[in-house]
């Protein structure tokens, strides 16, 4: 249904990353085809974030590859992230949503109208003056989301995109997630908020110490883990 | 990308713009030392001049030191300045083509009215000297090689004094120009050789007065010389020429005879004698 | 010139020989400034961006030189440009073009050093947002200009009011030439001089508002920056 230069699927083949002999992550193989979201779970420093980064192509691995859509070292134009502290560029809201559109390649005259429908499905409709550095943490989290929207991925990474917003918000953020990978947009995200991930998953993967300890759907990871590293996390037990 | 571009319209605006309306067609640099200009001959004269001849003169004023090596470098059109010896060296080691002499003013000792060294009244400039030395009174020297200074430095020589071996804390060299060591001398009532140009022009007077002026001693030649085409290609000839003559003519000496200060004449032309 | 006038009574008047001198000073400044944004803005973006080897040296050499003393440019651009200089062809020393260049090379430093400066930061923040935008290198350096053009404007305005109140240089190379090099401090110091001291108040009196003004519109550009800066 999409265009034939998709980015997906997303595959990390026995992907190790080191930082100064240091292993951050190690061997991991993931397969991420479209479908219902992914999302990463584990401890604080298991490797979430810098598997986002790998998938996004941010970093390159010291060993193994990365593909999309079965290619190497594509341009990131069919897929997004959102970071876990987001930039703001030092303009409006709506300042930051043209940019991106603009670096997107969308024609100049569409930008504002297009601006406009992705403020207001992030729920900062009436908002696009604020200079979005003066805005609060949900709200720049939120304008992220819409930005990362901007280019119409193929997928989209989200690093704990709700660990700054209030309970409506969460609830609010996880509507417009639903909502995207309802697009047929691929969502795959970390996140430490248990019920947040069985509510949101169609797929959880447990990383602990850089690599993958289970994978599986969300309905038995929760209910029937097959590690004990997997039970004893959903225990609330597991540190690193 | 747009503030880009305006920027590069102003700077090109700001160079178009700059140069016409600077760059006059018939224009040449005249180096002379601050003595000259401060006293406003300058201004007096060289409108006349432009009115006859449609040549912009541009004054760039320093010590005569520097003025000389302004034209050395190539730098000015004609030198005029007030220091026969380097002036004549000047000439000899080819750098200028002649040297004309054109005026003459004089210097007069300046110094506290309260005078205390006790040399006002006198004429004799080498014996007003002797007795500042011998009382340790504070004198002020322009130290920056200008035609003023050599003066001094001669002054002091005939006095039968060595200046730089026997100067102590009440000798002081400036390095500056004649205003800014009349400046000092009257926030420090101190005694200090000025021209007579310069003292007359002068506004801060404060405290000071002329103490000693009349010696034939005290007299300052004035010279102005065409820097030698021939060493620098640049120097504009014909139109540095016209300056000269004109300056040296009877007209130009009578401008220059004519220009007072409060009544008083300032510069003596003598284009025509041999020079003091 | 003038005589028994006041300070006040001058700028009051708007004498023609004090506007003449005042519009010169503006000019010449206000050139020089644009320069040194033309080259020291690309030049400090430049810095921030790249890695070469000798780069901290670079960055220290460019802190160095914006504290350069006016006289010593002042005295390097006036033995470039004389005849006897290896530009002395140019036949500009003693004009307002040799003026500029001297006063932008004394500016480009401050805007090349506060531009590397700012824009380093930024893009420390922006890096993983402008890739994850696939945003390529030459939008990048035009975001990172454009998003640093307060600081950046402050730094201009720095050098504007460095280039506007320095002596040293300008009375070198442009030869303090009446009515053709005279600026605002240069007729100050030669109006000090003559003991002359109303029109050189007037001056001065003329180039604190204007510093004043140039203050009052950094102070403003600060809080335009904070406006939109976190
Ligand atoms: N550039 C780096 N140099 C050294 N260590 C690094 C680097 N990047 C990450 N690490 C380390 O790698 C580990 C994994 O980091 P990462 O940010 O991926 O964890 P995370 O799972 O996202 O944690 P959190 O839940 O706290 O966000 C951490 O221990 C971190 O300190
Ligand atoms: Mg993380």
């Amino acid at each position: 249904m999409r265009a034939p230069s998709s980015d997906l699927p997303l595959m990390l083949e026995d992907v190790s990353i080191l930082a100064r002999e240091v292993t951050i992550l190690d061997k991991i193989t993931l397969k991420i085809a479209a479908g219902e979201p992914t999302i990463l779970v584990g401890p604080n420093g298991s490797g979430k974030t810098t598997l986002l980064r790998a998938a996004m192509g941010l970093i390159a691995p010291t060993r193994g590859r990365v593909t999309w859509g079965g290619r190497e070292e594509v341009p990131p134009a069919r897929r997004s992230i959102v970071f876990q502290r987001p930039a703001m560029l030092m303009r409006s809201a709506t300042g930051n949503l043209t940019y991106a559109l603009a670096a997107a390649r969308v024609p100049r005259a569409e930008r504002k109208a297009r601006a406009d429908e992705l403020l207001d499905l992030v729920g900062l409709a009436g908002r696009g003056d604020r200079p979005a550095r003066r805005m609060s943490g949900g709200e720049q989290q939120r304008l992220a989301l819409a930005r990362a929207l901007a280019k119409d991925p193929d997928i989209l990474l989200l690093d704990e995109p709700t660990a700054s917003l209030d309970p409506a918000a969460i609830k609010a953020l996880e509507d417009i997630i639903r909502n995207v990978a309802a697009r047929g947009i691929k969502v795959v995200m970390s996140t430490h908020n248990l019920g947040e991930a069985r509510r949101l998953a169609g797929e959880i993967v447990l990383l602990h110490r850089g690599r993958i300890v289970e994978t599986g759907d969300a309905q038995s990871f929760f209910t029937q883990p097959k590690t004990e590293d997997a039970r004893r996390f959903v225990a609330g037990e597991l540190l690193v | 990308m747009l503030t880009r571009r305006i920027l590069i319209a102003l700077t090109a605006a700001a160079f178009i713009a700059g140069a016409p309306a600077f760059a006059q067609d018939k224009s040449i640099v005249v180096s002379s030392t601050t003595s000259t200009q401060d006293s406003g001959l300058f201004g007096h004269l060289l409108p006349l001049f432009k009115k006859k001849t449609g040549i912009d003169v541009k004054v760039v004023s320093q010590g005569t030191g520097q003025a000389l090596d302004t034209g050395r470098r190539g730098d000015a059109d004609v030198v005029f300045v007030h220091a026969r010896g380097q002036e004549e060296k000047f000439v000899a080691d080819g750098f200028g083509v002649k040297r004309y002499p054109v005026m003459y003013n004089d210097f007069v000792l300046i110094g506290p009215k309260s005078d205390p060294a006790g040399v006002k009244g006198t004429k004799d400039i080498v014996a007003a000297l002797k007795t500042i030395k011998s009382k340790n009174a504070a004198f002020i020297s322009r130290g920056d090689k200008s035609g003023t200074h050599s003066a001094e430095l001669n002054l002091w020589k005939v006095a039968g004094i060595d200046i730089a071996a026997d100067k102590g804390p009440w000798y002081k060299e400036i390095g500056q120009g004649m205003g800014a060591a009349l400046n000092t001398a009257s926030a420090s009532n101190a005694y200090v050789l000025a021209d007579r140009g310069t003292w007359l022009s002068f506004k801060n007077r404060g405290e000071l007065d002329i103490v000693v002026e009349g010696d034939n001693r005290l007299f300052n030649q004035y010279g102005v010389i065409l820097v030698n085409p021939a060493k620098h290609a640049n120097v504009k000839k014909s139109e540095g020429q016209a300056f000269i003559d004109w300056i040296v003519s009877p007209e130009g000496q009578k401008a220059i005879a004519d220009y007072k200060i409060n009544g008083q004449q300032l510069f003596f032309p003598n284009a025509t004698a041999q020079g003091v | 010139m003038p005589t028994d006038t006041s300070a006040l009574d001058l700028i009051l008047r708007a004498d023609p020989a004090l506007v003449g001198i005042v519009r010169l000073s503006l000019l010449v400044s206000l050139s020089a400034v644009v320069l040194a944004a033309l080259i020291g803005i690309p030049l400090g973006a430049l810095i921030a961006l790249t890695r070469f080897p000798g780069r901290n040296g670079a960055i220290v050499l460019l802190n160095a030189l914006m504290g350069l003393p006016p006289v010593v440019v002042g005295l390097l651009v006036y033995l470039m440009l004389s005849r006897s200089g290896p530009l002395g062809s140019w036949g500009i020393l003693f004009t307002p073009q040799a003026m500029i260049i001297a006063q932008s090379i004394l500016v480009m430093p401050i805007v090349a050093a506060l531009a590397r400066q700012t824009i380093e930061d930024l893009w420390e923040e922006y890096r993983d947002e402008l890739a994850a935008l696939n945003v390529g290198p030459v939008r990048r350096i035009f975001t990172l200009i454009y998003d640093a053009r307060f600081s950046l404007l402050t730094a201009l305005l720095a050098g504007f009011g460095r280039a506007a109140a320095e002596v040293g240089a300008v009375i070198i190379v442009g030869g303090n030439i009446d009515g053709f090099t005279r600026t605002m401090t240069t007729a100050i110091a030669l109006e000090t001089s003559k003991g002359d001291l109303p029109l050189a108040i007037g001056l001065g009196m003329v180039l604190i508002s204007l510093v004043i003004v140039v203050n009052a519109l950094a102070w403003g550009a600060r809080r335009a920056s904070e406006r939109y800066a976190g």
